[in-house]
């Protein structure tokens, strides 16, 4: 089938446990007010309606548009989500879309999903719709355009912090992956935000009834607004500052104590990989030797069987 | 595109398959937290841990390769982690003037590198097994047992539901698409690129309006069948002693990954 992953869904493995954990944190309190909020505010009706809808988010991001030179323009869909169906909305259909992927596709794991859908369904959806909330009374091509660049923006932002958290694990250095994430999703953001714009503007069209003022500013209140610009204005103060002296990042990073959270938490446990009381002695040595042979063993164990079985069923 | 695509493996039978789907679900979770506080360069706990992998395979009966041949998936992300081979921390390596940069490979780097790379790969072979041996409806079902919102849970079910009708829709609109932008061969087809665009997005938006008119026909046809807000499922989930075992039995053999990851 012609899916296409999305170079933002970070693997297993990548992230440390520290970082995935703090990000699972603020995802499962982001997500835990989008269903308390739903359930209130939303009948049975709109259940079946998130999950096509997740569905939609889903396949949309199969459409894509050639660019030139081979490459193609592809979709994340968060942003526009958002505006759709209400920030809350939006955060549940793309948490289920982004959990999907990572238990269907394995794209993306399962401990740092929390970090995945910080990355590309709530911070997408905050800067995506409380920029539109901002202008949702101006005239249609404003409304437009904010939504457009919204979406750019929030493609540029979850680049950046996935920058950031591979690099709070020590996984990246942030001097080299931070300049080239921004580079390739500046260019895959103008898709983003070109394909959010013209769906919007369709959706309008068509069926007014799904997308008018009354109906935006009902779904979020203006806390949302503050949200928005506040994280916008982040991303646009950090970007440059990270990518130019990436040191002077790092020294803030290190005075506050964040780096230490993130880089060095699984060491301090136990110091240079030994127990005090074990060390470099004899006794690991030889548990080393016996370990060995056992997964040997295992190994040689495991063939066998495995080839007596093909042989068997041949 | 049909559902038949992820079920090939699942209708098989074996002792993993018959798991029930919140132990499989939360060994796979426990195995690859194990990956991840492994310390760099414990090379035999990820040599124990990958024998837990292909004992695992072999379980399942799917032959020892089976996860492996799978699980290139999360391979090009392994670029970004590359720069982690000239981490300024441990003893250089070699130098490498490119000019612009000068960049310096580390010993204490290529540990780092190498461990992130087969974290990942472990954790992402668990991962194919689990849904390889589990259908995504108890997946979704076990789901709801470990306390997941139901709200949340249904919502993936109509997702799991409806991604291949609307993914059977994609195509049909990007055949759509193709068959009205004919164009003579070795002349670029298509118009301006704000053009395409302009088609893409009401692509986009033609999909979403196909969409949220299906789903307002689904729910009245739901309603009409008896739906309650709550999907059921025909096979009863019940945790029996070799479950208990399996969990156990993984148990063990995690705890003795860690104990030769951070003591020998």
């Amino acid at each position: 089938m012609s899916y296409a992953p999305v170079h933002l869904h970070i693997p297993d493995g990548f992230l440390t446990l520290a970082v995935s954990l703090l990000f699972w944190l603020i995802t499962i309190i982001m997500v835990g007010l989008a269903v308390s909020k739903t359930n209130k505010s939303l009948g049975e009706r709109q259940i079946p309606l998130m999950g096509v809808m997740a569905a939609f988010i889903f396949a949309a991001q199969m459409l894509n548009f050639p660019i030139a030179g081979g490459t193609s323009g592809h979709f994340l869909g968060g942003a526009l989500a958002a505006i759709v169906l209400g920030p809350w909305a939006g955060i549940l259909v793309m948490t289920s879309v982004i959990g999907v992927q990572a238990l269907l596709f394995q794209d993306g794991g399962l401990l740092v999903m929390g970090a995945n859908i910080f990355n590309m369904g709530i911070l997408t959806a905050v800067i995506g719709f409380g920029l539109y909330r901002l202008v949702v009374r101006q005239k249609k091509g404003v409304r437009l355009a904010v939504a457009g660049g919204g979406a750019w923006i929030a493609t540029m932002a979850a680049a950046l912090v996935t920058s950031l958290q591979l690099w709070l694990s020590g996984t990246t250095r942030l001097e080299i992956v931070l300049p080239a994430m921004l580079g390739v999703h500046a260019l895959i953001g103008i898709g983003e935000g070109l394909i959010t714009a013209a769906a919007l503007a369709y959706i309008e069209q068509t069926r007014p009834d799904l997308l008018n003022t009354e109906k935006t500013l009902q779904e979020g209140s203006r806390g949302w607004v503050v949200a928005g610009v506040l994280l916008t204005l982040a991303a646009v103060l950090i970007s440059p500052l990270a990518s130019g002296s990436p040191d002077g990042l790092e020294r803030v990073a290190e005075d506050l104590g964040f780096l230490g959270i993130g880089q060095d938490a699984p060491y301090q446990i136990l110091p240079d990989y030994s127990i005090p009381f074990l060390g470099e002695t004899a006794l690991s040595t030889i548990l080393a030797g016996i370990v060995g042979a056992a997964l040997l063993l295992g190994l040689l164990i495991l063939l066998g069987r495995s080839l007596r079985k093909r042989m068997d069923t041949q | 595109m049909h559902v038949d695509v992820f079920d090939q493996f699942q209708i098989r039978e074996s002792q993993v398959h018959h798991l029930d789907p919140r132990i499989k679900v939360v060994v796979t979770v426990a195995y690859i937290l194990s990956n991840a506080i492994l310390p760099d360069g414990s090379w035999l706990a990820f040599g124990l841990a990958w024998l837990f992998l292909l004992l695992a395979n072999d379980l399942a009966n799917l032959g020892l390769g089976f996860t492996l041949r799978r699980s290139a998936i999360a391979l090009p992300f392994a670029v970004v982690a590359v720069s982690a081979v000239f981490s300024p921390l441990g003893e250089p390596l070699a130098v490498w003037d490119l000019g612009f940069i000068t960049l310096i490979p580390t010993d204490f780097g290529l540990i780092r590198f190498i461990s992130i790379i087969l974290r990942s790969w472990l954790s992402v072979q668990i991962a194919i097994l689990l849904v390889a041996t589990t259908q995504f409806p108890d997946l979704i079902h076990a789901l709801e047992h470990l306390r997941l919102p139901k709200t949340l849970t249904t919502i993936i079910a109509f997702l799991f539901r409806y991604l291949f009708v609307l993914t059977n829709e994609v195509f049909r609109i990007l055949r759509a698409r193709e068959a009205r932008s004919a164009g003579l061969p070795g002349i670029r087809k298509g118009g301006t690129l704000g053009w395409r665009i302009k088609t893409t997005g009401s692509m986009a938006g033609q999909l979403f309006l196909r969409s949220y008119e299906r789903s307002d026909r689904i729910y009245q046809a739901m309603i009409s069948r008896g739906y309650t807000g709550h999907i059921r499922t025909l096979n009863p989930h019940q945790i029996q002693n070799r479950d208990w075992l399996f969990l156990g039995g993984s148990a063990a053999f995690l705890v003795i990954i860690q104990f030769v990851g951070w003591i020998i």
